[in-house]
């Protein structure tokens, strides 16, 4: 189907799931607009709470509803609203509260808008989390499930969405599984030793795919991993990668200091598999531009993730 | 059976008794917050002698009516009042803070029934109050939230965004008791960061407003019943004037005990000056 952003098939998926699970609530903080919520508001006002520009009452206010048995879904952008992280720390991940936050608009892949509305550091800050669960869907069809999961899932869960259209990377009949990185492409040839395994979250997914095809056209063996579940953190997939990998490439929308990077990189540490890791990401602050124009200058495009599995960290 | 009295009780002389115990076991704790505890407590003692329908055999009946201790460093006070209300054996309190203790240093839910929300982190309470209110109208549920708050708290940013929210929602059902005892860590709340005019300031957030004498279990039960009884759709605060350290002349308006555990020397004292007290 046609390439969609993430935070609208997100949207769709909790209108469709309001209509059975009565304890579905949505809050927000003046950007439904932007998150999707607004058909959920529109044909559920009563179970809709919009709380302004203050997302940490929204947070505390989840708390509550979800302490007395609401499922609040409550969505801003993914800076605004897990930059409250202390207040997500008590009130969701401490009291273990049933509360899903939303982060839409995740990374560089925003935009024009520029570094203040960039959520960069936001699946660092809820990897640190106990009972935290962070999803970070890549196409429509993993998002429906991802979401569908998620309201099922009993504690608090954050997913990172975004706002530039995904272009499939599931077929048709994919299942998905929570807590599980898995493959999304293999070379034709299946080589005794691969050049590199590039394991991929989030915006960037579709061109990791890309730049294996690259390769694979000029002869080097690459396969694709997709993290759609960030923590619980699937270590011992990661491992198995790596075993038969010249190299682990990480790539992701997001600062590499304690994102989905450091996460591949304490897998394999912690397991004592001797593999170089290519951390491909941000370690800086982003700016204005294009989405396109940033994802090319930030070495998230497939010809930068291609270069990247071809040699290992300076 | 779920209750909103006890047994018919002298709350005077209970509320002596709990100032004991909190005494006491800040004592055996070694740490903890005695001025806070001590400033609250007669509040405690009305909500839950008086007006709280609750269990102690069955903390999460879903009927009951939801209290957090926004400023739960006073737990020693809200821990008193759940052990002589059933909710574990009062030998227990002597444990608090002590390690496997479900008497943890700021309210822990998950460690002990009868806790609706874990606090310590001043400025969120508010918040889960709202959520708690908002979800009884939902339901259609006639239980009410109370969230008692500290006066340096409401220095938080967010509670402020919870005051501005709950009109929005007609939350009548939702009470804010501040514990105005005026002082916090650094000094008093006056030198600190001034939250006067209180009442003027939570009128003006569309606050049904009430100020009180926190140590006069009578005026704090009128309010209470006051606050209990809207149906205007405007939340209800109640301003508690009260004094640090209260029943305890060493610790009274002495900021120095806000935060420090009396030795065995001035726990004795303490508990003298108690029993005869007035």
């Amino acid at each position: 189907m046609a390439a969609k952003a993430t935070r609208e098939s997100f949207g769709e998926t909790i209108l469709e799931l309001a209509a059975t699970n009565e304890n579905l609530v949505v809050l927000d903080a003046d950007l439904s607009k932007s998150t999707m919520t607004q058909p959920f508001m529109k044909k559920y006002p009563h179970r809709h709470f919009e709380m302004g520009i203050a997302e940490q009452n929204m947070i505390g206010v989840a708390a509550g509803l979800a302490l007395s048995g609401k499922i609040p879904v409550l969505t801003s952008f993914a800076c605004f609203l897990i930059g409250r992280v202390e207040s997500i720390r008590v009130s969701a991940a401490y009291n273990q509260t049933n509360m899903k936050l939303v982060g839409t608009h995740a990374g560089i892949g925003i935009g024009e808008d520029g570094t203040s509305q960039m959520g960069l550091e936001d699946v660092a800050a809820m990897r640190a989390l106990p009972h935290m669960t962070i999803l970070q869907p890549a196409d429509h069809t993993e998002t429906q499930q991802a979401v569908r999961w998620m309201l099922e899932h009993k504690g608090p869960v954050y997913i990172r969405l975004t706002r530039q259209k995904m272009p499939d990377v599931h077929g048709p009949d994919y299942k998905w599984q929570p807590n599980k990185i898995d493959t999304i492409f293999e070379p034709a040839k299946k080589p005794a030793r691969y050049q590199a395994t590039i394991i991929a979250s989030g915006g960037p997914v579709p061109h990791a795919v890309e730049a294996a095809k690259i390769l694979e056209a000029k002869g080097f063996a690459v396969r694709v991993a997709n993290a759609s579940t960030l923590l619980p953190f699937d270590g011992d997939t990661v491992a198995r990668l790596a075993k038969d990998s010249q190299r682990i490439v990480a790539v992701e929308d997001h600062n590499v200091h304690g994102g989905l990077g450091s996460a591949v990189c304490e897998a394999i540490a912690e397991r004592g598999i001797s593999c170089p890791v290519v951390r491909v990401g941000l370690r800086t602050f982003g700016e204005s531009a294009t989405p396109e124009e940033l994802y090319e200058k930030y070495g998230l495009t497939a010809p930068s993730i291609a270069e990247a599995c071809l040699k290992n960290p300076a | 059976m779920p209750t909103s009295t006890a047994a018919p009780t002298d709350l005077k002389a209970l509320t002596k008794h709990l100032r004991h115990d909190i005494i006491r076991m800040i004592e055996a704790a070694g740490n903890g917050h005695p001025g806070g505890s001590l400033s609250i407590i007669d509040i405690l003692v009305v909500l839950y002698w008086r007006f709280l329908k609750h269990d102690p055999k069955n903390p999460a009946w879903e009927g009951r009516d939801r209290f957090i201790l926004s400023k739960g460093h006073a737990c020693p006070a809200l821990y008193a009042v759940m052990a002589h209300r059933g909710y574990f054996p009062t030998a227990d309190l002597l444990n608090l803070r002590k390690l496997g203790s479900p008497l943890q240093g700021h309210p822990d839910r998950l460690r002990l029934p009868g806790i609706e929300f874990s606090t310590g982190s001043l400025g969120q309470g508010l918040s889960v109050g709202l959520g708690m209110a908002a979800a009884a109208k939902l339901d259609k549920k006639d239980w009410k939230t109370v969230v008692a708050l500290g006066d340096g708290e409401l220095q938080e940013g967010q509670c402020w965004e919870a005051f501005m929210a709950a009109p929005k929602f007609k939350l009548d059902n939702l009470i804010a008791i501040v514990d105005y005892n005026g002082g916090q860590i650094d000094g008093p709340v006056k030198e600190v960061m001034d939250v006067d005019p209180l009442e003027g300031k939570l009128k003006a957030f569309n606050w049904e407003v009430q100020a009180v004498d926190g140590h006069d279990l009578a005026a704090i039960e009128n309010a209470l019943a006051r606050a209990w009884a809207a149906k205007d759709g405007r939340p209800q605060a109640i301003i508690a004037n009260t004094v640090k350290g209260k029943g305890v002349s060493f610790m009274e308006h002495n900021i120095a005990w806000h935060g420090n555990a009396p030795k065995k020397e001035d726990a004795d004292k303490a508990c003298m000056e108690i029993k005869n007290g007035r």
